[in-house]
């Protein structure tokens, strides 16, 4: 018997096809959204957009189920129940606005810092932050501290940009490709495609990580490094190359600041300063002439190894002080082979394979090209090594270092910037003088004096008050973290109950479940959430929350203001901000509202437009108080930065200006109409050498990326580090409080060198010795991905996984619960077992772990009973020193949490009947979601 | 029982690279998506926010660990979905005739209107590849998104199966196997592309690309020398860099 039946094999794919930007993780892929009816059918990979070029992860295809989630919240909600209870009722917008009006207005009158306004996984920085300058506020980051500001200004002060949004591989050209600990979300769908890219040719990457999944497994060669020592292993790298001469010794002569020359006399109050000019320019010896002469000065030949005597003391380049630090036998790869957990001989042969991939298979672009000192090349000359790294390093207390010691190796072998290498996307490179330095100086019914973030250049820059108290909430830039660029979001619950550096009255949240996985130390988060005062008013007064989901956080805010799905909105992935640009090409995008929210929700951006239009913020309104936009659409095309630049660079003024121009009214129609976003590229002789390069600087220029050129060195060595140990030292007019200067002087080095994580050294290791890690599935964002019915499927649980050092040890079998103990509390949790492990740690996914209650899930949830956090075994602070102090368990150096810093021991136990801790379930603003999808949108 | 057409005009099939497949499951919320929403009964999810959520799926991506007797354990991502076999068990055991491989392209596909929901076919695959739709109560499996690879409705370049056109590492590639010269059968030949469970006697269409070997860099002789010394005092290597300098 056979019969083949007729079947109609073009079925129509949709009615309509809408073009915008996913949000299921923060890649911001271009999405095709086919529709049927006026209904979401299908989402699909765009093949036009830079980012992603079709393809399209799980979470991306999976939006269907994230836009229809039964978790979204449904209107506007009141807290009527006690804080952490989950019970509301559902108000009108204009009672919600209208409430948050009557907090907010008398805060902003009389002491605006009494508002603590942070943003969590916000896309709309350069918009959020403007909101808060105008409200007046000091207080506000978005989740950058307790994501990875260590890369990000490791990155930017060292070379001018970062990993990431900052920059990528040359993924065409990269002949070898080392890859340090990556959340497997980040940046996902370039760095796979860049992975399978490098696969087809034939090139060989390396993975570094204590864990071989994911990138990890696909690398030719896994480094299952010891977590916290991929600065001790990135430093002994660079023992063995620069001893066997294998640098790029042009390329560190003419573009970093190896050559200029430093204070060498330990009694001089500039000791460690750079010789400069009268104009301030860094000073060099030409090697043709052998005089001093500014870094740029046309035609110089800048000497790596050259000393100056000046006025009787001893200059010299920073060449010598690396040669010092590096050749040091304390870096040599026996000296670090077991705090690293990898072989000596390793370290050596991989040194071996970058240095022969680096220098014997260099490459040469024939493309001419004119540097910063007027100076011509012939050609391009690329060395196909590149690196990439992200959370995996930069989560620790020594992460800063970490990064630095990364980018010193990058820039050793002439990598960055040259064809092969690791290659910046506008608007970098962007050196530290082009950012701002941070703002904090709040004035009653005022704007704040400046952005809130930025880049210190030395003491002066620290928020600090008069009295020399943190002037910021976080205490981001001070004597603690001074250089703190992206805030410590982790830090503001608790210093805010804790009235450390002052109490605040109102906390305003967005997009950041602070009450569960965005926190460390979650149980004692909940309670300094719900503890109230000797008069019974809670200890944190008021808690404002935007959320488009029911998420934990829900429970504990005060006022809900609910967000639409990504579906529903309108965005803009702005050059101001965090934008989608590629190594050749400036690019930005817009989120647009595809189909129309079924719900009484509003768009978050376009809800602070509404709050500030009834506060009357300066910025939001003119002198009479008339509004300047009416929603976010209005703003995005309207507003203008300076004259000319505004959110969006294509399609400016009459609808042919990039960059810069005046606001069109047809601008995001016409964005649209390009599919979404605009992409504008870089010319071929302006592609690499950017830093340097006049064609790139003057292209950056006419795009309104700067105002004039900024040529600039790349600082191996980084001088505004050394001015903070200057004043530790005692020096200068601003001092750091005595129990801080050991640390300042140890820790702000200004060249990179490694030291162990602080919780380990605060910790007994012998009684906690193993590590613990959590990472990102790539098919999963946050919490984000347990309401939806598809990519819980896939990671409905999380195990805490065990190498099988540990797993034989202990005897554990198949099923087995372990309790984990670390110095701050105890989990009990499901394991299993994996081989492909390092020895000495353990972890599990990240953010699976869900509160009963939460999320439209039933209570029985296995994310509820099965899953587990973390975060319970982490303290926001440090263990107690007996001084007095409350020491924050972040990077001393920029305040980034330091997640990856755990040590736990482990034991088996009988199994319990949920994770442990468990905690009482939240009542469902929303209900729970049905018992079958059975989801079709067509006929 | 049902009859297997003697020959296919075209094999058309996958070919999936084991040494590129990150395990991102893209393409298994791709198919996910497509065959939600098209051919056939939509795929239903039970319990889909409570405390057992299984729904139907075409496509999965298991994960297995690998221990080799010398070297570190690797960890291997293995797509499995149906594999259109020449020699498909699952037809010749349909019981209505509803199970079939396509005579054009060879597809092995449901007409779900005669499916009785018997699931002999199921218990036929040796890999696992078919589902029962738990709502609908007829039996599903891979389409080779038979309604895209020959959809005029969409352009040429987008008629591939979804989890292809999805993959963000390029790890799956579809094409006529049944063609000895078409790409996908030359990638097969230059990687040593291989049946799964060939001893089943199945004549798999789809390919598997094994790994590649790992962990070279622990074999001495695949790579450079080790790097020699210039100096091994600080003092001499500024002697070596002002030397260098000369040569520049």
């Amino acid at each position: 018997m056979t019969h083949q039946p007729p079947i109609d094999t073009s079925p129509p794919v949709s009615d309509a096809l809408r073009k915008t930007t996913c949000y299921m993780c923060a890649c911001r892929c271009g999405i095709d959204v086919h529709l049927k009816g006026g209904k979401v059918a299908y989402i699909e990979g765009n093949r036009d957009h830079p980012v992603n070029r079709g393809v399209l992860c799980a979470k991306g295809s999976a939006g269907i189920m994230q836009h229809n989630a039964p978790a979204r919240l449904r209107a506007p909600l009141k807290r009527v129940g006690p804080r952490g209870s989950g019970q509301f009722e559902e108000i009108s917008w204009d009672e919600a606005l209208g409430i948050a009006c009557d907090w907010l207005d008398p805060i902003r009158k009389s002491d605006p810092s009494k508002l603590a306004f942070f943003t969590g996984r916000d896309q709309s920085q350069s918009f959020t932050s403007y909101w808060a300058q105008n409200f007046g506020t000091p207080n506000y980051a978005a989740h950058g501290g307790f994501c990875s500001v260590n890369m990000a200004a490791a990155g930017i002060y060292t070379m001018g940009g970062a990993f990431w949004e900052f920059g990528q591989p040359d993924w065409e050209r990269t002949r070898l490709f080392i890859l340090f600990g990556v959340a497997e979300d980040h940046d996902s769908n370039p760095i796979k495609m860049g992975l399978g890219r490098l696969k087809a040719r034939g090139a060989r990457v390396i993975g570094v990580n204590p864990i071989r999944t994911g990138y990890n497994a696909v690398a030719d060669d896994w480094v299952g490094i010891t977590p916290g020592t991929d600065g001790l292993f990135i430093l002994s790298l660079i023992h063995v190359l620069m001893k066997s001469g294998r640098i790029d010794l042009d390329y560190l002569a003419r573009y970093t600041n190896a050559p200029v020359l430093v204070n060498a006399d330990p009694a001089s109050p500039e000791h460690g300063l750079f010789l400069r000019d009268e104009g301030g320019k860094p000073l060099v010896i030409d090697r043709i002439t052998g005089k001093l002469m500014a870094f740029d000065t046309p035609g110089a030949r800048p000497d790596l190894s050259a000393t100056h005597e000046a006025d009787g003391i001893t200059h010299r380049p920073v060449m010598h002080l690396m040669a010092e630090r590096y050749l040091d036998a304390q870096y040599a790869p026996e000296a670090v082979a077991g705090r690293c957990g990898i072989t000596a001989e390793k370290i050596r042969r991989i040194a071996a394979e970058i240095a022969r991939v680096a220098f014997d298979e260099a490459i040469t672009l024939e493309q001419e090209w004119t540097d910063f000192r007027g100076e011509t090349h012939q050609t391009m000359v690329g060395r196909p090594v590149s690196f990439h790294a992200m959370r995996g390093i930069s989560a620790h207390s020594n992460g800063f270092q970490t990064a630095r010691a990364l980018h010193v190796l990058q820039i050793l072998l002439g990598t960055v910037e040259v064809p092969g290498g690791f290659r910046f996307k506008p608007p970098y490179p962007k050196p530290v003088s082009a950012h701002p330095t941070p703002h904090c100086k709040s004035t009653p019914d005022r704007p704040l004096d400046g952005p809130h973030l930025g880049f210190v250049r030395g003491p002066e820059d620290l928020a600090l008050r008069e009295d020399g108290s943190a002037a910021r909430i976080d205490k981001a830039f001070t004597w603690e973290n001074p250089m703190s660029a992206h805030g410590l979001m982790h830090m503001v619950i608790s210093n805010a109950h804790a009235g450390d550096p002052y109490r605040i009255d109102t906390l305003f949240l967005y997009m950041a479940n602070m009450a569960w996985n965005s926190s460390m130390n979650t149980a004692r988060v909940m309670e300094m959430l719900t503890d109230t005062d000797e008069t019974g008013d809670y200890v944190i007064p008021r808690i404002i929350y935007s959320d488009a989901y029911s998420s934990e956080m829900v429970a504990y805010a005060d006022l809900i203001l609910p967000d639409t799905t990504y579906l529903e909105r309108h965005d803009c992935i702005s050059l101001l901000d965090r934008p989608i640009c590629e190594a050749e090409a400036a690019a930005d995008a817009i989120r647009w509202p595809v189909v129309a929210p079924d719900r009484d929700v509003r768009g978050f951006q376009t809800v602070l437009i509404q709050l500030a239009n009834r506060l009357k913020l300066p910025g939001f309104t003119d002198a009479d108080g008339r509004a300047k936009y009416t929603d976010y659409a209005d703003y995005i095309v309207n507003h203008e930065r300076k004259p000319g630049i505004g959110p969006l660079m294509g399609f400016r003024g009459d609808g042919t200006d990039v960059g810069r121009g005046a606001p069109n009214p047809d601008q995001l129609e016409r964005y649209i109409e390009n599919g979404g976003f605009f992409v504008h590229h870089i010319p071929e002789a302006a592609q690499f050498y950017k830093p340097w390069n006049m064609a790139y600087q003057d292209w950056a220029v006419d795009t309104g990326l700067h105002d004039t050129p900024q040529p600039y060195l790349f600082d191996l060595y980084v001088e505004t580090m050394r001015r903070f140990q200057l004043a530790a030292e005692g020096h200068g007019p601003r001092q750091p409080p005595d129990h801080l200067r050991e640390q300042i002087k140890s820790t702000m080095d200004p060249l990179p060198f490694w030291y162990p994580a602080l919780e380990e050294t605060a910790t007994d290791t012998a009684e906690y010795p193993i590590h613990a890690l959590t990472q990102r599935p790539m098919a999963m964002y946050h919490s984000w991905g347990s309401q939806n019915a598809w990519l819980r499927q896939i990671h409905g649980e999380n195990p805490l996984y065990l190498p099988t050092r540990l797993w034989e040890e202990h005897g554990f079998a198949p099923g087995d619960w372990a309790r984990v103990t670390s110095p701050h509390g105890t989990i009990t949790v499901p394991v299993a077992h994996m081989a492909a492990l390092n020895p000495h740690t353990v972890w599990t996914w990240n953010a699976i772990g869900k509160r009963k209650g939460a999320w439209a899930l039933a209570e029985d949830a296995p994310e509820a009973t099965r899953g587990f956090l973390l975060n319970h075994l982490i303290n926001e602070l440090l263990p107690e020193k007996g001084d007095g102090h409350r020491w924050s368990n972040s990077d001393p150096i920029t305040g980034q949490a330091a997640w990856f810093d755990l040590r736990v021991k482990i034991e088996r136990t009988p199994a319990p009947a949920a994770s442990q801790p468990a905690f009482a379930p939240l009542a469902s603003p929303v209900g729970r979601g049905p018992a079958r999808l059975s989801w079709r949108v067509g006929k | 029982m049902t009859t297997l057409p003697d020959t296919t005009t075209r094999k058309l099939g996958l070919v999936i690279d084991l040494d590129t497949c990150v395990g991102c499951h893209a393409c298994v919320i791709a198919c996910k998506g497509w065959n939600t929403e098209n051919y056939g009964a939509p795929l239903s999810d039970e319990d889909p926010y409570g405390a057992a959520p299984s729904g139907t799926f075409l496509n999965r991506v298991h994960s297995y660990e690998v221990t080799p007797d010398a070297g570190a354990a690797q960890l291997v991502h293995f797509p499995k979905s149906c594999l259109h076999c020449d020699n498909a068990p699952c037809v010749t055991v349909c019981p209505t005739g509803a199970s079939y491989k396509r005579v054009e392209d060879g597809i092995v596909l449901v007409n779900e209107s005669d499916c009785i929901g018997c699931g002999l076919c199921a218990w036929a695959c040796p890999y696992g590849a078919r589902e029962m739709d738990a709502a609908e109560g007829v039996m599903k499996k891979c389409t080779l998104c038979v309604d895209r690879i020959h959809n005029e409705n969409l352009p040429e370049e987008d008629r591939v199966p979804a989890c292809v056109r999805t993959c963000p590492a390029g790890a799956r590639h579809f094409g006529d196997l049944g063609d000895p010269t078409s790409a996908v059968s030359l990638l097969v030949k230059e990687r040593g592309g291989m049946d799964l469970m060939p001893e089943q006697g199945t004549k798999p269409v789809n390919k598997y690309l094994p790994p590649r070997p790992r962990d070279r860099l622990d074999e001495v002789d695949v790579l450079a020398p080790l790097l020699a010394p210039v100096a091994d005092e600080p003092g001499g290597f500024l002697g070596w860099l002002d030397r260098a300098l000369e040569r520049l």
